[in-house]
């Protein structure tokens, strides 16, 4: 993985001693809270309900065990013991004091984390395939890229007030595991004329109160011209995107309200105008930065293990986990592990600060030394020999990581909700959890086969909502949480924004309205299709009659 | 409905609630009401001088019901404010669905 060099390491260091001093100047009564806001939201630090929250970056997803360690050492000594990995491959911690922040970010500084741009109108953490690197279907690895676009986008002068946020996602894998067409700008590394690798370019997707799947901007752009192409998408949107209205200022807005065909002429006239000038990065410098991130060297072996076999056999609790959990690596005789965080009557993406110490563990002794974190808060160890698999699900199991539900409806997708956030109008944790149990039985989960369900506390949709094959979203309705259903999401290369499926259920009622829509798909399904597919054949209206009819 | 001033502390965060004596608690039932909206901006005042006296951030006035004398809040949010705690463990939840 990357290593700061010597610039990076004064760069974070040094901005750890100006957030110090401005701590130190805020509590000495130098500078207002309406002053100090910008400076503290800067540095991922946010005001929540019960507590501040600080949101650390973890660069696409990737994490070495010395950095989960430090992690586990923050939440100890400063947090309650644990943390929340983010549907943005972040890690927030939601009970940190003021007064200790400047400790932790020098901690994390020594670990060559940081939290710069994780909140703000600027470019923030660049999400990637969590796979990266491991998975069989991958053209290339897109970690390098993911560190150029870190490294460009850090402080870019031009770029730290936009009109918004702006998120990227960048996948070189043939599945889209990184949810690129919900990003202001997605990524996927396809094969080009003359048989090069480059970049398909997708652009105003988003989820929040408006969501849209992105929309093409350029089927193929040259690798080398990546800085200089997003750096345009950029301009035009810092130019033109809206600032008088928080809740029309994403790109998603301009791009749909100037059209995508007008908004890529002025794009590539920006382009054209200014690529010569423009810094696109030298190939000495990519070869630098792609060096840290050449693959393992690992040795093929044998894809079937005498053991694991008879195991699968024996013990379907195993085997579950084996079919859900455990994904194919490129190198024979290797696979990248899911390590759950999603056990049932659990918060989705919570891990104890005793966990984080233990898949460090995991990672070191199993995995090469690599972590990684995916948007649907979960936990992988990339490469695993397939020798060691009973060996890393004992130990995954004896502390409830192992639970064999990736992908599947067990395997939700959570923001924090009512119960930590300051945005929140409903609490999406319980729910999910009610709905977990529910449906805790993996061999009913496996009847109804893959499925995504995903929940949000309120509209802008940290819980992906929208792309959920089921979406639940939390409203307020008179002081009351009131949860509304969505169905046929997407987030996958057939991405989809889900359709209100009628009026919202109070959140007693929610694991009920669920089980209602489960019977109906299992009732209607035609022979191998899974939840998506008979959404997509039968509509809205049987799930309406069976939710409804009754009221 | 009788109001209370709540806040965040400013060096933790932590929900507080302005108190008869001036101070700042978490619990909510020792908080100070305000029965007419000219005792609630009088609390209002008295907490806008902490938030110059860098002690709370983010202050301000919630309507509370009052069971046997004792405020409770009425909102959801405030509920899950008032509680101090949220859902670490499968039944740390204090707060009723």
């Amino acid at each position: 993985m990357y290593r700061y060099d010597e610039f990076d390491h004064a760069f974070v260091h040094e901005r750890v001693s100006q957030f110090r001093e401005q701590v130190g100047r805020r509590l000495a009564g130098k500078l207002t809270e309406d002053e100090f806001r910008p400076l503290r939201l800067r540095n991922g630090l946010y005001l929540q309900l019960h507590a501040y929250m600080l949101r650390i970056a973890i660069p696409y997803g990737v994490l070495s065990p010395r950095q989960l360690r430090q992690l586990a050492m923050i939440g100890r000594r400063w947090d309650r013991g644990y943390g929340h990995f983010t549907t943005r491959q972040n890690l927030q911690f939601h009970w940190v004091k003021l007064v200790d922040v400047p400790e932790i970010l020098s901690a994390l500084a020594d670990v060559e984390m940081h939290c710069i741009q994780t909140s703000g109108n600027c470019v923030r953490n660049v999400t990637a395939d969590p796979f990266a690197g491991a998975v069989n279907d991958e053209l290339e690895d897109p970690r390098a890229w993911c560190e150029v676009l870190r490294q460009w986008s850090t402080l870019h002068p031009e770029f730290s007030w936009l009109p918004r946020k702006f998120k990227i996602a960048v996948s070189g894998a043939a599945e889209d595991r990184a949810a690129t067409a919900f990003h202001d700008i997605g990524l996927r590394i396809v094969r080009g004329p003359e048989g090069r690798n480059g970049f398909r370019v997708l652009v105003g997707g988003g989820m929040g109160r408006t969501p849209y799947v992105g929309q093409e901007i350029r089927p193929f752009l040259e690798k080398q011209h990546l800085l200089s192409y997003t750096e345009s998408i950029l301009r035009v949107y810092n130019l033109h995107g809206r600032r008088d209205n928080l809740n029309k200022a994403r790109i998603k807005i301009l791009v749909n309200q100037h059209g995508i065909d007008k908004f890529r002429d002025e794009v590539e006239a920006d382009w054209e105008a200014t690529r010569k000038d423009a810094v696109d990065l030298p190939a000495s410098e990519y070869a630098r930065i792609a060096s840290y991130f050449a693959p393992p060297d690992l040795v093929p072996g044998p894809i079937k293990d005498e053991g694991v076999e008879q195991r699968r056999i024996t013990d379907p609790v195993f085997a579950n986990w084996l079919k859900h959990n455990v994904r194919p690596h490129r190198v024979p005789g290797y696979v990248s592990v899911v390590i759950s965080l999603k056990e049932p009557g659990r918060t989705p993406g919570d891990a104890s600060s005793d966990q984080m110490d233990f898949a460090a563990d995991l990672a070191e002794r199993f995995s090469r030394n690599e972590a990684r974190v995916n948007y649907t808060q979960n936990l992988l160890l990339p490469h695993v020999a397939r020798y060691d698999l009973l060996a890393v699900y004992g130990e995954l199991k004896s502390k409830g990581l192992a639970t064999g539900n990736h992908d599947m409806l067990g395997d939700m997708i959570c923001c924090p909700g009512l119960d930590y956030c300051n945005l929140a109008n409903a609490r999406s944790i319980p729910i999910a959890k009610e709905i977990a149990k529910r449906f805790e039985d993996p061999a009913r989960q496996e009847l109804i086969g893959p499925l995504r369900l995903n929940m949000s506390g309120c509209i802008n949709a940290c819980g992906h909502h929208h792309s959920g094959n089921i979406g639940i979203l939390g409203v307020d309705k008179k002081g009351t949480e009131l949860y509304q259903i969505s169905l046929g999401g997407s987030p996958k290369d057939d991405a989809a924004v889900g359709t209100i499926v009628g009026p919202g259920f109070r959140a007693e009622a929610v694991p009920e309205a669920i089980d209602t829509i489960i019977s109906t798909y299992l009732a209607n399904r035609n022979d191998g299709e899974d939840f998506l597919a008979t959404w997509r054949r039968i509509g809205a209206a049987p799930f309406k009659e069976a939710l409804y009819a009754a009221a | 409905m009788p109001n209370v001033v709540t806040a965040n502390r400013l060096i933790d965060g932590i929900v507080v609630y302005l108190a008869p004596d001036g101070g700042w608690v978490e619990e909510l039932a020792r908080a100070k009401l305000a029965g007419t909206e000219d005792e609630t901006k009088a609390l209002e005042s008295e907490a806008a001088k902490a938030v110059a006296e860098r002690r709370v951030v983010a202050v301000y006035p919630m309507e509370v019901t009052l069971h046997d004398g004792v405020p409770v809040a009425t909102s959801v949010r405030e509920r899950i404010r008032a509680s101090h705690r949220t859902t670490l463990t499968k039944d740390w939840y204090d707060v009723p669905l």
